[in-house]
């Protein structure tokens, strides 16, 4: 691993403080008086301003600098993040992005006019300072020891003590010590009367009247002292804190220390104080330095905030290799110790798997990432497509915390953003149609994630006008796609749209063009080896669900025999399996179609596709697999049954073989080769073509 | 590719080479030991249907799956059934930008041995039943001649192979 390049490394740190920034941002203009937001938003612009420069950005830096100007004037209330002040700091945000990611191609005078924006917005902002809010007051928070002895007598007098000590803790975060020393013998004791006394350490912001103010009743029979102690000091030594508590002499101290043993066993030996003082000591000692941790609260929150590590993916890769290997190594472990008669060695078999298979799951997990990641991008993008097609939009999100590979979450991206343009552009009516369909000027965008099964479900709603099937139906038509007046399922005619360049919009607007289609979302998702549904009620709005395997590195399979050679077809695309019966067999060895329920099925004799020559099994299995809207069954020798397994990719002296979609090792050891449905079929088909023609 | 000609020009005066000899159809042939990751025997070997036959096997090297390629089909020879003394020797070659490892079928393994300047000589442009580019150079051993084998090369042409066949295909 060579070291990083602080420069990258400033510039990935950037990416995720513009993230936050621009979610602060868009946070502000629905709640313009946060303090926390206003705070998150300087923060990431002091922070992209100071490591700008430090790491010789100064370009960014200058102009963040400006940015962070404005925003200081925020914090302090001077003016108010309106509107339209949030709206150049977004341009901003982009700009700085710009700096950052490409300082050459920034375009100066952009990030000029952008400050000048700025400086007016300021102004704008300025005159409703009136309203800005009053000055913090400032809490400092004291720190208090507290000594309370209570007469023998004091329950008798129907006070509990114990409700006292609650009420003192809830003043603050306090530290008890009950001090034990002068319990009688058991013999002799007296089970109505009070023998406990209490030392507390109290930090609060309440003055040490309120401390007082609690004992009121009792006040005058018992012993308080309460005394400030200075818990800046974060732990003085606890020979410091007993002579200064009083229990100690200083003397003592001295003779204890120089016995260079723990203080205060030594001072308890040597009879200068009691166990349970020293223990109040101690407990002090320990408030002081819980006390001090806190003591800069933005630390704290900081040091959360980098409890992440960042990772190169190929690491993670490479630990999920190790983790293949030790599952392997462990189910070879496992058939030994089945074998084997050593009871020793079958227990440690045992644990073996259960840590294996869990350290399995753990790594598997850290590739996991929620997806509100991604979904969090998306709130600019529905703010910038409302202001600029003059739709009101709202958009919710539900399920930000499914997890999903991280692999798949990148790829993601561009077929969502798509599909959100396509609902605010296509869908939603503008506002003058909404109020025409009798529905609320504020159209609505929903983005929901959830998980079922092996499977994340990612749906975008929208409660516009529906898709217009006549329009698809007559533009199918115009393209051929669909012969005219040919009856159609339903599905398969708003499939339509998924179709290379076919677009119902009678006028290209802005937001065509930008490179992705329906087409290549489709595309971008079988990839993914997800699926898309469409479903669209006319008036009522339309929905679109992508179904997305939880990750890449995992497939769950079927794995079968052909010949010898062993396969994993994706679970997914099995619909089921049947035999072939003898007569079929004999029958079809030119064109084959099976009948599954009046359907005739193609099917592909994979023995025949693989030219394997072993003989073939007697009983010959058909698994029918789906690929689209295509059914075809793949003939077998054998089924051997559901494989869940580690995607590995082949490498380029490979890339050509295209029926093969990866391969993967079993537990044996043996390597099985995944197989790509898709290509397979198109790969089948064309050599039965072939056939065909030859034949 | 220009680095391995300017290499081959050099042979004269270039530092020792250090090599692994290995068997095939009975001719010693030897690869860089730079190259060389590991030796195994062999284990089964999984067959990759309508793969270039040369390397159509895939082999498990410690839970990765690696391509195996039977240089005897490179070099005209007749494929054999694996003997007692059969190895796969796995390397690992930059191939077109990707570190790949492959694992390569040996009739047997010898030794690494060390090949100085003075025992090597240019491929001859004649007299080599081999075809020239994927021969690095030829190393003289007493009476016995050991055929450095240029890898890069030989793995190379396989994905150019196969970008010129289309063509090819269409032209039939």
């Amino acid at each position: 691993m060579k070291t990083a390049d602080p420069r990258e490394i400033f510039q990935q740190e950037a990416q995720d403080l513009l993230v936050q920034l621009e979610q602060a941002l868009l946070d502000l203009e629905h709640a313009p008086d946060d303090s926390a937001l206003i705070d998150t938003a300087f923060r990431a612009l002091h922070t992209i301003k100071g490591s700008g420069s430090m790491f010789g950005f100064e370009a960014v830096a200058a102009f963040t600098h400006h940015v962070e100007t404005a925003f200081d004037k925020v914090r302090q209330g001077t003016i108010v993040p309106n509107r339209e002040l949030i709206m150049v700091t977004l341009h901003a945000r982009d700009h700085m992005r710009q700096l950052i990611e490409a300082p050459e191609s920034a375009d100066t005078a952009a990030g000029e006019a952008i400050l000048a924006q700025l400086q007016r917005a300021m102004e704008g902002g300025a005159p409703q300072a009136a309203a800005a809010p009053a000055a913090a007051k400032v809490v400092v928070d004291a720190t208090w020891r507290v000594r309370i002895r209570f007469p023998r007598d004091v329950m008798a007098t129907g006070t509990n003590p114990l409700l006292l000590l609650d009420e003192l803790r809830a003043l603050g975060r306090a530290t008890v010590t009950p001090l034990v020393d002068d319990i009688p013998p058991l013999d002799v004791i007296d089970p109505t009367a009070c023998h406990i006394g209490w030392d507390i350490v109290l930090t609060t912001a309440q003055p040490s009247t309120a401390i007082e103010d609690v004992f009121l009743f009792v006040r005058d029979e018992m012993t308080l002292e309460v005394e400030a102690v200075d818990a800046v000091v974060p732990a003085a030594r606890l020979g410091e804190i007993l002579t200064e508590r009083g229990d100690v002499t200083a003397g003592a101290v001295q003779a204890a220390l120089e016995q260079q043993k723990p203080v205060g066993e030594l001072l308890v030996k040597d009879g200068a104080t009691s166990p349970d003082k020293v223990n109040a000591a101690l407990a002090e000692q320990q408030h002081a330095r819980r006390e001090a941790a806190p003591a800069a609260p933005g630390a704290a929150a900081k040091a959360n905030a980098n409890s992440s590590v960042r990772v190169p993916a190929e690491r993670l890769g490479e630990l999920m290799d190790r983790v293949g290997e030790l599952v392997i190594a462990q189910s070879r472990l496992r058939q030994i110790a089945t074998t084997s008669a050593d009871q020793q060695v079958k227990s440690v078999a045992e644990e073996i798997e259960r840590l294996v298979l869990e350290l399995r799951d753990t790594t598997m997990g850290i590739r996991m990432v929620p997806i509100g990641s991604l979904f969090g991008r998306f709130r600019r993008v529905v703010h910038d497509l409302s202001r600029d097609l003059g739709k009101e939009v709202a958009l919710t999100m539900e399920g930000e915390e499914t997890e999903l590979d991280k692999t798949v979450i990148e790829q993601l991206n561009d077929p969502l953003v798509h599909l959100i343009r396509n609902a605010i552009d296509h869908g939603l009516e503008d506002p003058d149609g909404r109020a025409a369909a009798g529905k609320p000027q504020q159209g609505h965008i929903k983005l929901s994630a959830r998980h079922a099964g092996m499977e994340v479900l990612i749906t975008i709603e929208d409660d516009g006008r529906g898709m217009n099937r006549e329009r698809i139906r007559e533009r199918a038509e115009e393209r051929g796609l669909i012969a005219k007046g040919a009856t159609i399922g339903d599905s398969e005619l708003l499939g339509m749209i998924f179709q290379p360049g076919f677009s119902t919009a009678a006028a290209v607007t802005s937001l065509s063009g930008r490179g992705v289609g329906m087409d290549v979302v489709k595309r971008t998702i079988e990839g993914l080896r997800g699926a898309i549904n469409l479903s669209s009620t006319p008036g009522h709005g339309s929905e679109v669900t992508l179904r997305l395997p939880l990750t890449l590195a995992i497939i769950d399979g079927l794995l079968v025999r052909v010949g010898s050679g062993r396969y994993v077809l994706p679970l997914g695309s099995v619909e089921e399996c049947v035999e072939l019966s003898r007569e079929e067999d004999a029958r079809s060895r030119g064109r084959s179609f099976l009948n599954i329920r009046g359907d005739l099925v193609p099917y592909l004799r994979l023995r025949e596709l693989f030219a394997c020559k072993t003989p073939a099994d007697p009983y010959q299995k058909v698994v029918i697999v789906s690929s689209g809207d295509l059914k075809v069954g793949l003939v077998v020798d054998q089924v051997i049954g559901d494989h869940q397994t580690v995607i590995k990719s082949l490498s380029k002296l490979h890339a050509d073989v295209e029926m093969l979609s990866g391969a993967t090792i079993l537990g044996d050891g043996a390597v099985a080769l995944i197989l790509d449905i898709p290509h397979l079929v198109a790969f089948g088909q064309v050599r039965e073509e072939n056939q065909r023609a030859a034949g | 590719m220009s680095q391995q000609g300017s290499k081959m020009r050099k042979v004269k005066d270039a530092t020792s080479l250090e090599v692994l000899t290995l068997r095939l159809d009975g001719h010693l042939f030897a690869l860089e030991a730079s190259h060389v990751r590991e030796i195994l025997d062999l284990g089964p070997v999984t067959e990759v249907p309508s793969a270039n036959p040369f390397v159509n096997g895939l082999i498990n090297v410690r839970g990765k799956v690696v391509p195996l390629a039977d240089l005897r089909l490179k070099f005209g020879m007749e494929k054999t059934t694996a003997t007692i003394d059969t190895r796969v020797v796995v390397i690992e070659i930059d191939l077109a930008g990707d570190q790949t490892t492959i694992g390569l079928l040996a009739d047997k393994v010898y030794e690494v041995t060390e090949i100085v300047p003075s025992e090597m000589e240019e491929t001859p442009r004649i007299g080599m039943i081999w075809r020239q580019e994927y021969i690095r150079c030829v190393g003289k051993r007493g009476e016995d001649f050991i055929i450095v084998l240029d890898i890069a090369a030989i793995f190379s042409s396989v994905l150019r192979d196969r970008k010129d066949n289309p063509a090819k295909r269409n032209a039939a």
